[in-house]
């Protein structure tokens, strides 16, 4: 097992900006799902960008079991906000994307990027033009992209923001099955505390300046969509709904201490 | 307050507007124009308004199309001229993306690189082909090469500067994603800042295209023994009017069809050029 340190990281976006991050742990097993909630400009995908060697720390490291991230790598592939996906290739090769750098085979990759599609549920759209899709359907497209790449951690940004509920909550069961399969890490980034705590292993709340983690929570709720129950029964059951409130009251006490 | 009712019934009384089947008159007001133009130089010509050496009629500009076209003016037929010109536009054009495109991504990537080149973009940017056309000559004589240069040096800048901006516009989200999905530096320049830059550097092209064009006379001014500049100054000095407006109008022709077949060719092979 590897796990993804984020080790007493302090971030500015300039030498003369206050800190984004300060002082901010944070470990990330390959077989945990953390899920990061705070308030929008709370620093959550700073945070990812870090993990994902976009930035580099101003203080502290970002490493892998003693290995320093120095940059990007497909060992940890990302899911962006708004999709960043590549308009100039179809979706199906959007998602074959990460296998043609590597040089893999044509008839291996179309395999693969077959096999993706169909898990997010658009074979019948494949080789349809990126601005043809909705914006759900492009989160997914971004998802099987970053699968393809068959890394150790899976860093999503709001991957279900442009979602209806209804198919949000289809999207959060396929993302549970996704984890249990694909044997990735996964870092969460949501806005919504019921996704992160259906979702999730640990809940890690950030709160805004100054920007630091104040809570990391273990939480099971996931673990019962994987054992047979709904969704809908999971997210109603009185302990989810009092762990709810309770991440909401924390997230809302710490807004006032600003 | 409002009930379920009203907002229900609030766009009920609106229908949609019909898309209008009608032919669409407006868009014969260029043709108009055109025949406007025809019909009072006809006119001009056959009233005597103007003197025949000044302004031959429209049919006998077309009477010399068939003349030149079938047996010939200075040599060469209408088609020959044009072909001419068209070479040496399209060799123009081949040498400068060559050379502009490189150097519109170094500009783009690099200060020291900016810092070498801008000045030299800038200052050649607004120079007229005329001013420049006799420097040439002396260095480089009066062959072909001169020609070429003369129309590429006037191709460059608008293919240099549109690949600079397109360069610069590639999406830092989209290179991070290809980054983080494993590419390379060189796979990232083939696989993401090139296809970004693209419909920019296609856009400069079509730019330079129009500009290169329309320093055919000039490049043509000095030497050419075939060419529509060439065809329209030798006719010039007898006073061959006819066959000046007929180059003109040519020239004027083909440089519509080239924009508009840059402009399908835009379509067919950037069409991701409006979604970046
Ligand atoms: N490129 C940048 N340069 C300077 N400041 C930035 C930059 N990106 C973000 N910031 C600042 O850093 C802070 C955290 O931004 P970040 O994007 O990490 O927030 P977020 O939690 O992801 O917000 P959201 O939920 O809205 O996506 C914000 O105050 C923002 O203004
Ligand atoms: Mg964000």
């Amino acid at each position: 097992m590897y796990k993804l340190h984020i080790d007493k990281v302090t971030f500015a976006y300039g030498p003369l900006q206050p800190p984004v991050l300060a002082d901010i742990g944070l470990s990330i097993g390959s077989d945990e799902f953390v899920a990061v909630v705070g308030r929008s400009g709370s620093g959550k995908t700073s945070l990812l960008s870090l993990a994902a060697g976009f930035l580099k720390p101003t203080k502290g490291r970002v490493h892998i079991d003693g290995r320093t991230v120095e940059g990007p790598s497909a060992e940890r592939a990302v899911v962006f906000q708004d999709d960043a996906l590549f308009p100039w290739l179809t979706a199906r090769q959007n998602v074959g994307f990460a296998l043609k750098l590597k040089g893999i085979p044509k008839a291996e990759r179309e395999r693969r990027v077959a096999e993706l599609l169909a898990h997010v549920d658009l074979a019948a759209c494949a080789d349809k033009a990126i601005w043809e899709l909705s914006g759900g359907m492009r989160q997914r497209v971004g998802i099987a992209r970053a699968l393809a790449a068959d890394p150790e951690f899976l860093l999503m940004d709001e991957p279900l923001g442009a979602l209806d509920a209804l198919t949000r909550e289809r999207m959060q069961e396929f993302l549970l099955h996704l984890w249990q399969d694909s044997g990735a890490g996964v870092l969460l980034i949501t806005h919504s505390i019921e996704e992160a705590l259906f979702l999730a292993t640990r809940v890690v709340v950030l709160a805004p300046s100054p920007r630091r983690i104040v809570a990391d929570i273990p939480v099971t709720f996931g673990r019962r969509l994987l054992q047979g129950d709904t969704s809908r029964a999971i997210k109603s059951d009185p302990a989810f709904v009092a762990a709810r409130e309770r991440l909401r009251d924390l997230i809302e006490l710490q807004d006032f201490e600003v | 307050m409002s009930t379920i009712e009203d907002i229900a019934g609030q766009d009920e009384p609106t229908a949609p507007a019909p898309i209008s089947p009608g032919f669409d008159w407006v868009r014969l007001v260029p043709l108009l124009t055109v025949f406007a133009i025809i019909t009072l130089w006809s006119l001009a010509a056959s009233r005597g308004w103007v003197s025949k050496v000044f302004l031959p009629s429209p049919l006998a500009v077309l009477k010399s199309a068939y003349q030149v076209s079938v047996s010939g003016f200075a040599d060469s037929t209408l088609l020959q001229h044009l072909l001419a010109s068209l070479g040496r536009v399209f060799g123009a054009l081949a040498a400068s993306i060559v050379v502009a495109v490189p150097i519109g991504a170094i500009i783009a990537s690099s200060r020291i690189g900016r810092g070498i080149f801008d000045p030299i973009v800038e200052f050649l940017r607004p120079l007229p082909p005329l001013a420049y056309l006799p420097l040439i000559i002396i260095w480089f004589g009066i062959g072909e090469a001169s020609k070429v240069l003369v129309i590429g040096l006037a191709m460059a800048p608008p293919i240099i500067i549109a690949t600079a901006a397109g360069v610069r516009s590639v999406s830092r989200d989209r290179l991070n994603a290809a980054r983080s999905l494993g590419a390379t530096r060189s796979q990232l320049l083939r696989f993401v800042v090139l296809p970004s830059a693209l419909p920019s550097i296609v856009t400069g092209i079509r730019i330079a295209l129009g500009a290169g064009w329309s320093t055919l006379v000039a490049a043509e001014l000095v030497a050419a023994s075939r060419g529509l500049g060439f065809m329209i100054q030798s006719a010039a000095t007898f006073l061959g009017t006819d066959v000046v407006i007929l180059g003109i109008a040519v020239i004027g022709i083909v440089a519509i069809l080239l924009e508009l077949l840059m402009r399908a060719l835009e379509r067919r092979f950037v069409p991701w050029s409006t979604h970046l």
